[in-house]
């Protein structure tokens, strides 16, 4: 029997996203409260909700082992904007429109920041979440009670992933690298995908994808002196893992002007570049389709890459996690495996590494942490290395593999839920491509604003062409122009997005990025207050 | 020409260096084995399911309803779930900001670190703040990401008991940092030696290292032991004296199979301590829905509750927590009903409180069977599982079977626990693994085997033993601490 998330459940989530009861106080208001003494009995106290900071140390006490001046410098230098500054502030906001309606020109705040579908109201695929209901709590499967609540396909497929679960056990460490059966589905949906072969031995299932980016920074980065060619504007995952480990961010830029182009003549500039002041260059980082930037990378330049890190010795990270996100008819997703080997290489001539996530797509399940990286290419003592890494984290959690194979292996035609799941993926996909649209559209209208149509992936990175007056104002508030931008539009509309800086850019061109996730119905608002704003901005900055 | 892309001379050191041995040589060998039709009895991790201990009713089916809640909208839900794993399911819901598919915050979902503040607040008798505890997918995760603050090069030294579970020894490799040892002392009940604490301290600093933490794992992990409330004070003292943050792993809180010395958690003695230790010792706990009775490893569900840290650190604790988004939900899920479980008059009290006992009763059982059954072996000296999962027996193997290791090119025990893998099936973890004494072996195993398997498990390890000393026996010198 087919469910649709319809009713009390659903407003259930809903009455939890309009209240974002987010709990957070910007940390940097906290105040330095004389240290916490405890009387000696042990009867419980009450906080008073302003002295959180009983059990934290002041900042001023020298005498900690653990202080600002003392923590791993690597932590202070790493920044990460999509969970930055402005979102610190709209937070804040949240919390005093409880209690404030009046004091502002708009009654909720839109996170447009971050590429979190569900939290702006879409809705799961049916079948992944009947499939990982049964798995949660197999007793389902002995009841004749499911099969009316539950498709055929779905008790099915529970099933047969629980047979591939030694003792079928759900709640047990698996294998480092993930449970072997569901790597099999994933290898084989790899195979479909691009018709040629993949082996589940080179699959490493992590919490998303970004761990396995983290583990690959990890492995190659020993020192400041190595780099690694990330696109710019970047998805800051890469610039913030790279510091973190204590590497060199080698840019490259992409091409605003030909709809984010990457060029291998730019590649090779900022190549030797790094090389002539010491820095080995030891991987380039691909984002396709590109996170901030949504294009999606023709066949040609694909090849093009291939061959420059065959060639030039790179190791090839080919962040893959929109593959399912393409919202134009004339570009189609390519992986580059399946371009690699297309052009007859194998494991001696790239070695590359894919991350795939369930984060994304039509599926957006980012709060299950599930994902991995195909690695190939690489000798087995390396190959131990990684496998070494995985297991000191022992394995990734079971529900988010579960789901990456499911994710690779959907419903096929025939199958009980194949047209009610196809319903749901078709409604989804078009209605991104369709609000991808809208808001391109839209920006592109605002005076001084240039914004690249997104292909792909899940966001809008317009350009903005700022008055000098306003970037002289952003300056005496000793912001950059584009976070100056984002703060003002913030508190004029509650609209959250995230300033160009955060991704990086070329320097002296201004940009922000906007997710195109709010629900359908939402977006005619958001549109009339961003051009309202926008006006105003305007008016009052216009050289 | 075309440039070698990766190879394995090129790799970061930090990675070739870092070892782990839970997932090391010998459970390769064992799955090897097992790919091959040998029946492996796997004690090498602390895996419960994996061994047969069924998952907590109520838990699974609050997240199924989690999973997918248009189950919650049909009128047939009451006969599949009891109405108040409903009710709990419609509680975490409403905590998170767009059901399990939804990233929370970086932190964890406030909700459910509120009823983790509460449950240490219960707990220990102290107020605890939800802001100072982030979720974690499972606390290896968290103990990595503090570690990564601490440490910052070479030159920071980490104190870690030895025997230690290698997340401490692998981490600090990756990390760059230096290990420094305190060994626990094997007579005395793998207790606390302070001298020999103070010693390696001594020895570090000695070196120009700048020992800036100390890592305790309470109850022991691979040892067992539970620290008494002396020893918490003493450690406590010692790391106010010797500006050391404490890093008190108590994943095992819940396992503790002597009456003797219940579970104290390291913050209840230092806020029983007062001040000036109560707000000058820099502490982080950890917690899992791994162990107890739980068991649930595969979800990935941990906490850290950081006391005494300036805010602004954990401001930037928070942003390393930020990129990479957030825990899972689900693990959330399960962490709160952990801190929060039925209550007596709930409806699923008397299954939950059954299910609970049931295991933690057999594995009472089960440490006594396995210390028991270790003891009756030749050369085999075993100390009582107080606590943790596991039994970390000593065993004196003979001149003629460390020669024999040597010829093999293995360390001592890895070539006796190999050994016992190929004769009987059983998976352990080499003493090696954990750090040990010089010249004196020991190895890990768990006391997770199903119970009705225990005795048959026991007599094939003593029937392996037995004939290996007897093998290997010449009657000149044992290893022996």
């Amino acid at each position: 029997m087919r469910r649709f998330v319809i009713g009390q459940a659903k407003n259930l989530i809903d009455q939890s996203r309009r209240r974002q009861l987010h709990h957070h106080k910007n940390l940097s208001f906290v105040s330095l409260i004389p240290p916490f003494s405890a009387p000696s009995d042990s009867s419980s106290r009450h906080l008073s909700s302003s002295s959180s900071s009983d059990m934290s140390a002041s900042d001023s006490s020298s005498s900690l082992p653990v202080t600002l001046d003392t923590i791993n410098p690597k932590v202070i230098k790493c920044e990460y904007a999509v969970r930055g500054e402005i979102v610190n502030i709209a937070q804040k906001l949240q919390e005093d429109l409880k209690t404030n309606k009046d004091a502002y020109p708009f009654d909720e705040i839109i996170y447009c920041n971050i590429g979190n579908p569900q939290s702006l109201g879409q809705q799961p695929i049916t079948f992944f979440r009947e499939v990982l209901a049964l798995c949660s709590y197999t007793a389902l499967l002995d009841e004749s009670a499911t099969h009316g609540l539950f498709s055929s396909d779905s008790i099915e497929r529970a099933w047969k992933i629980l047979d591939q679960i030694p003792g079928r056990a759900t709640g047990a460490y698996s294998h480092s690298q993930g449970i072997k059966g569901l790597r099999d589905a994933i290898a084989d949906g790899i195979e479909a995908r691009d018709g040629f072969p993949a082996d589940p031995n080179d699959i490493f299932m992590t919490d998303g994808a970004s761990p396995g980016v983290h583990m690959m920074m990890q492995l190659l980065i020993t020192s400041e002196k190595d780099g690694i060619l990330c696109p710019i504007p970047q998805y800051p995952l890469y610039s913030a893992s790279i510091a973190l480990h204590g590497g060199t961010l080698v840019p490259y830029y992409l091409d605003e002007a030909s709809g984010w182009g990457l060029e291998i003549s730019e590649l090779k500039k900022q190549l030797e570049d790094a090389r002539s002041k010491g820095i080995t260059v030891r991987a380039l980082a691909v984002i396709n389709p590109g996170n901030p930037t949504g294009q999606v990378l023709s066949e040609e330049n694909q090849r093009d890459v291939v061959n420059f890190c065959k060639q030039e010795g790179l190791v090839l990270l080919a962040d893959e996690v929109y593959q399912e996100n393409i919202y134009v008819p004339d570009k189609k997703f390519h992986s580059f495996k399946k371009v690699a080997r297309s052009m007859g290489y194998g494991e001696k001539d790239l070695a590359l590494v894919s991350f795939q996530s369930v984060s994304k797509g039509y599926y957006g399940e980012c709060g299950k942490r599930g994902g991995y990286m195909e690695v190939t290419g690489f000798t087995s003592d390396v190959r131990e290395q990684i496998y070494k890494m995985a297991s000191v984290n022992l394995c990734s959690n079971i529900s988010g593999q579960i789901l990456s194979s499911l994710i690779m292996s959907p419903p096929k035609p025939g199958d009980d839920s194949y047209e009610s799941y196809i319903a749901e993926k078709d409604g989804i996909l078009s209605s991104l491509a369709r609000r991808a649209k809208t808001l391109e559209e839209a920006l592109n209208k605002l005076e001084g604003v240039t914004c690249n149509r997104a292909e792909g992936a899940m966001y809008l990175f317009p350009c903005l062409h700022l008055p000098q007056k306003a970037i002289a104002a952003a300056e005496a508030e000793k912001t950059a122009p584009d976070n100056f931008y984002c703060k003002r539009l913030l508190k004029a509309t509650g609209i959250v997005v995230v300033p160009g800086s955060g991704f990086r850019q070329v320097p002296g061109t201004w940009h922000f990025r906007c997710t195109i996730l709010p629900q359908e119905d939402k977006i005619p608002a958001i549109v009339d207050r961003l051009t309202a704003f926008h006006q105003s901005f305007m008016d009052e900055f216009r050289d | 020409m075309a440039l070698k892309a990766l190879d394995y001379d090129t790799l970061n050191e930090n990675v070739k260096k870092c070892q782990y041995a839970v997932r090391g040589e010998l459970y390769l060998r064992a799955s090897e084995l097992q790919k091959e039709g040998k029946k492996i009895i796997f004690t090498n991790v602390g895996n419960p399911h994996a061994l047969g201990q069924k998952p907590l009713t109520f838990p699974r089916q609050v997240v199924a309803l989690c999973q997918a809640p248009f189950l919650l909208d049909d009128p047939n839900v009451g006969m599949l779930f009891p109405a108040d794993a409903i009710a709990r399911a419609k509680h975490y819901l409403s905590l998170t900001s767009g059901g399990l598919g939804a990233y929370s915050d970086s932190r964890g979902l406030p909700g459910v670190r509120k009823e983790v503040a509460e449950f240490i607040q219960r707990r220990d008798g102290y107020p605890s703040d939800p802001e100072l505890i982030f979720l974690t997918d499972g606390a290896s995760k968290g103990v990595m990401q503090i570690l990564n603050c601490v440490i910052r090069g070479d030159g920071d030294g980490i104190l870690v008991p030895v025997p230690q579970y290698p997340l401490y020894s692998a981490t600090i490799s990756l990390l760059g940092g230096t290990l420094v040892p305190y060994y626990l002392d094997e007579s005395e009940n793998w207790g606390l030696d302070v001298n020999n604490l103070r010693q390696s301290v001594a020895q570090a600093r000695s070196q120009g290292i700048t020992v800036r933490a100390m890592v305790i794992i309470n109850p022991g992990n691979p040892t067992g032991q539970c620290l008494s409330e002396a020893n918490l004070r003493e450690i406590l003292k010692y790391c106010y004296n010797e500006k050391l943050v404490l890093l008190g792993d108590e994943v095992y809180q819940q396992n503790i199979y002597q009456d003797e010395r219940p579970f104290i958690s390291s913050k209840k003695v230092l806020m029983d301590m007062g001040s000036p230790f109560s707000n000058g010792v820099q502490l982080v706990s950890f917690h899992t829905v791994s162990k107890g009775y739980w068991g649930e490893c595969g979800q990935r569900g941990g906490y850290f509750e950081m006391t005494n840290l300036p805010p602004r650190v954990v401001e930037e604790i928070y942003k390393v927590a930020s990129i990479a988004l957030s825990p899972n939900v689900s693990a959330q899920i399960f962490m709160g009903l952990m801190v929060s479980p039925p209550k007596p008059g709930d409806i699923s009290y008397d299954q939950f409180a059954r299910e609970s006992k049931g295991i933690l009763e057999s594995l009472r059982r089960r440490a006594r069977i396995m210390t028991d059954g270790f003891n009756s072996c030749k050369n085999v000296v075993c100390n009582f599982t107080e606590g943790a999962m596991y039994s970390f027996p000593q065993i004196r193997l003979p001149p003629g079977a460390i020669q024999a290791a040597k010829q093999a090119g293995k360390v001592p025990d890895v070539f006796y626990c190999l050994k016992l893998l190929e004769a009987t099936g059983i998976s352990t973890v080499p003493g090696s693994g954990f750090g040990q004494k010089e010249g004196v072996f020991h190895l890990r195993t768990t006391i997770l085997p199903a119970e009705e398997e225990m005795p048959e498990i026991m007599d094939s390890f003593k029937k392996f033993n037995d004939e290996f000393m007897s093998q290997y026996d010449n009657n000149v010198g044992y290893s022996r601490m």
